[in-house]
């Protein structure tokens, strides 16, 4: 376990986090914005878990829990919601729900 | 018997209530019936009440009526409360009688009018102001019916609306005697913050207790009550408004511009007269405004072209001698001409409707003429008026009591040679206009067919007008002619009478004063027969020349006062309120407003519907305030 120090993991957890983010701004595809909500979420998680092991305190894996739990109840909302978007649009794209406004 | 002194005012006012409510619906005998129904048993309550008073004087020769409290906040204590004595008395009898004349009159007159009812409605409401004014035991009380009449005015002056020449003349009346009425009110707080009260009898005596003759504070309220008369009874310079009202119906200028409400003013200060005794000031100036009123407004009535004008401006006329008697502290002469004045103007007005409804609404007397013998019954009774107005000695009202002025103004110690020119100089200008309406209407050529209204009503007020303004004057004659005095006597006891400086050789200089007023006012008949009738292209020639031509156009226009007030009074407020339509003040608004609406314009940019874009600016954001944060 010593083998991979602290700042690495948090390095690691940023260029996820930047990784999802980036998922979400340039993916068109709702399921792909999806994927990438999670790995933005599973990168934060990491950081708990880092900063859990970093100060030997259990509340941030106590924190990674509820990421989990709360990341399941979002997923399931957001792929009932890409369901009803696709039955309304026919399509996957997200900028189809553009014509929202006016 | 006393006790019905609260039907007086009551019964007009419940009548104005009915036609309000009920008029449109009830039949033109119906509105009649009530209209002036309530002003007769108003009348008739009046002289139950009068011989019930003389009879049987109550105590001080006073009485007063509490109806109920009014408003009573923090000492401030109004009632509604009625004051019943010889001053009051005799101004109810006026306003009531006269009043129920010209209603008769009206029934008549108006009765092919689409706003009969409406028209009825007004004129109970007008005499209900009038009676709550003058009966009222407090300044509050008296101030609601001062402005009942003003909105009374107002309206009947406006009644034929659809003419916006006439809204306008409302408007004027409204508005100029409104200048007077905020003078009034500054009055009554000043008098209000020093004794607590305004209970008129209550105030006073404390005030002849506590302020001393000439003081600055006493002067000041006199001069506010002097402003709400002169805005009221049409005197100089708040008289421009008068000669205007005559665009209402006839028999309002006869009701309101005559008899009664010109003579609020009248009436507010010989209320106050022991007010108006403290300040030799203001009274001097009381006296001098008569006098030049009543001078400016008979050289007006001497050019005129329309014979309700000249009635108006000699109305002006007539009241500046009331303020002229009232200034030399002649208290009961002043009351004394008012009540003549009431019966021969009022006569005077409904004569000259008659004869401008019987010419199809002419009221141009260079295109009247003639009319003697096609209007013989107008003809005397309008005679008879005239004679009162110009006091020919001996058989008319105007006589006795415009000669009693004059005395007194001779021998008052605050009189003097100069006001009694001053007033011996209007009695000539009056004769001259008066009769050259006369001449002018009833003699010379009959220009115009003539459609005469033969009805009774209107016959029987001018019968019963023409006896009192013939013999109104009885009651009080001067010593060489009898010395009757039953007026001054009666009044004895509200109004002190005056203390003649040279007692001693009184008589003599009285008969003298007598036949100077006679022959002066049977020089103006004289001078009107030559130059109005037998000389009448002489005139005309001056009137046409440079300087007779800019005189009269003067004089026609009422000595240029309406075009000064348009000058420096309408005309730069209405360039401010031009100016100031868009002013700084609305620009902080309107550019908070404007601003607002852009800063939206700018942030519904944002509102792309794009998801991404919106992911995007919650990243940007974030980063935002987590750098602030961490910085901090």
């Amino acid at each position: 376990m010593n083998s991979v120090s602290g700042e690495f993991c948090l390095l690691l957890a940023g260029v996820l986090f930047a990784l999802g983010l980036t998922g979400v701004l340039i993916r068109r595809n709702i399921i792909f914005i999806l994927m990438s909500v999670e790995i933005m979420l599973n990168a934060a998680g990491l950081a708990f878990v880092v900063a859990a092991a970093r100060w030997h305190e259990p509340d941030g894996q106590v924190m990674f829990i509820f990421i989990l739990a709360m990341a399941a109840a979002e997923v399931s909302v957001g792929l009932a919601l890409v369901l009803r978007f696709f039955r309304c649009f026919g399509t996957l794209d997200a900028d189809a729900a553009g014509r929202m406004r006016d | 018997m006393l006790e019905l002194l609260w039907l007086i005012p009551a019964l007009p006012l419940a009548g104005f209530c009915t036609l309000v409510m009920a008029g449109p619906r009830l039949a033109k005998q119906g509105v009649a019936f009530i209209g002036a129904g309530s002003v007769g048993i108003s009348a008739a309550m009046a002289m139950l009440v009068s011989i019930s008073f003389i009879g049987s004087p109550p105590a001080g020769h006073a009485f007063s009526q509490t109806l109920w409290p009014w408003m009573e906040v923090s000492g401030l204590k109004a009632d509604i409360s009625f004051a019943l004595d010889p001053l009051s008395l005799i101004m109810i009898l006026v306003i009531t009688f006269v009043g129920f004349l010209i209603h008769l009159y009206s029934v008549e007159y108006m009765r092919e009018d689409e706003g009969y009812s409406r028209f009825f409605s007004y004129m109970n409401l007008f005499v209900a102001s009038m009676l709550t004014l003058v009966l009222a035991d407090n300044l509050l009380l008296l101030y609601l019916g001062w402005e009942g009449v003003g909105l009374c005015s107002y309206l009947l002056i406006g009644f034929w609306y659809r003419d916006p020449e006439n809204g306008r003349a409302g408007r004027k009346a409204f508005i100029v005697t409104r200048i007077g009425d905020v003078a009034l009110a500054a009055g009554i707080f000043l008098l209000y913050t020093h004794f607590r009260t305004l209970q008129i009898q209550e105030l006073m005596q404390q005030l002849s207790v506590q302020w001393k003759t000439g003081s600055v504070l006493a002067t000041a309220a006199v001069l506010l009550f002097l402003g709400g008369a002169m805005g009221k009874s049409a005197q100089v310079p708040l008289q421009t408004w008068l000669p205007d009202a005559m665009a209402g119906p006839t028999p309002v200028s006869a009701l309101i511009h005559a008899a009664t409400m010109v003579t609020a003013g009248v009436y507010l200060i010989a209320r106050t007269h022991i007010l108006f005794s403290l300040s030799p000031l203001a009274m001097s100036a009381v006296a001098v405004i008569g006098a030049v009123t009543l001078l400016l407004a008979g050289c007006s009535a001497l050019v005129q072209r329309d014979i309700k004008r000249v009635l108006a401006y000699s109305t002006i006329s007539q009241i500046g001698y009331m303020f002229l008697a009232l200034g030399v502290g002649a208290w009961s002469a002043a009351i004394f001409h008012f009540m003549v004045h009431a019966f021969f103007k009022a006569l005077l007005f409904l004569c000259a409707g008659v004869v401008i409804a019987s010419l199809g609404h002419e009221r141009d007397m260079f295109r009247m003429g003639g009319l003697r013998r096609q209007l013989p019954f107008v003809f005397w009774t309008f005679l008879a008026g005239a004679a009162s107005l110009s006091s020919l000695p001996l058989v008319t009202g105007g006589f006795y009591s415009k000669e009693f002025i004059l005395s007194q103004v001779y021998t008052s110690p605050s009189g003097g040679i100069l006001l009694w020119v001053a007033g011996l100089t209007g009695a000539f200008l009056t004769s001259l206009y008066t009769f050259r309406m006369v001449f002018l209407v009833f003699f010379g050529k009959e220009k115009s067919k003539v459609d005469e209204n033969k009805s009774l009503s209107l016959k029987v007020p001018l019968i019963i007008l023409t006896i009192l303004s013939l013999t109104g004057g009885f009651f009080e004659t001067p010593q060489t002619l009898g010395g009757l005095s039953f007026f001054t006597d009666f009044m004895q006891t509200v109004l002190p009478s005056l203390n003649p400086l040279n007692s001693h050789n009184f008589m003599s200089s009285e008969l003298s004063l007598q036949i100077i007023v006679s022959l002066v006012s049977l020089a103006g008949v004289w001078f009107a027969y030559m130059l109005f009738l037998r000389h009448r292209s002489f005139t005309e020639g001056v009137a046409m020349s440079g300087a007779g031509g800019l005189l009269h156009r003067f004089w026609s226009a009422g000595w240029g006062f309406d075009w000064l007030y348009d000058r420096i009074i309408v005309r730069p407020f209405l360039w401010i309120a031009r100016v100031n339509r868009d002013d700084l003040i609305d620009l902080v608004y309107a550019g908070t407003a404007w601003y607002s609406g852009q800063a939206q314009r700018l942030l519904s940019l944002t509102q792309s519907g794009n998801l991404r874009w919106y992911a995007a600016m919650l990243a940007f954001g974030a980063v935002v305030f987590i750098a602030l944060a961490v910085s901090v």
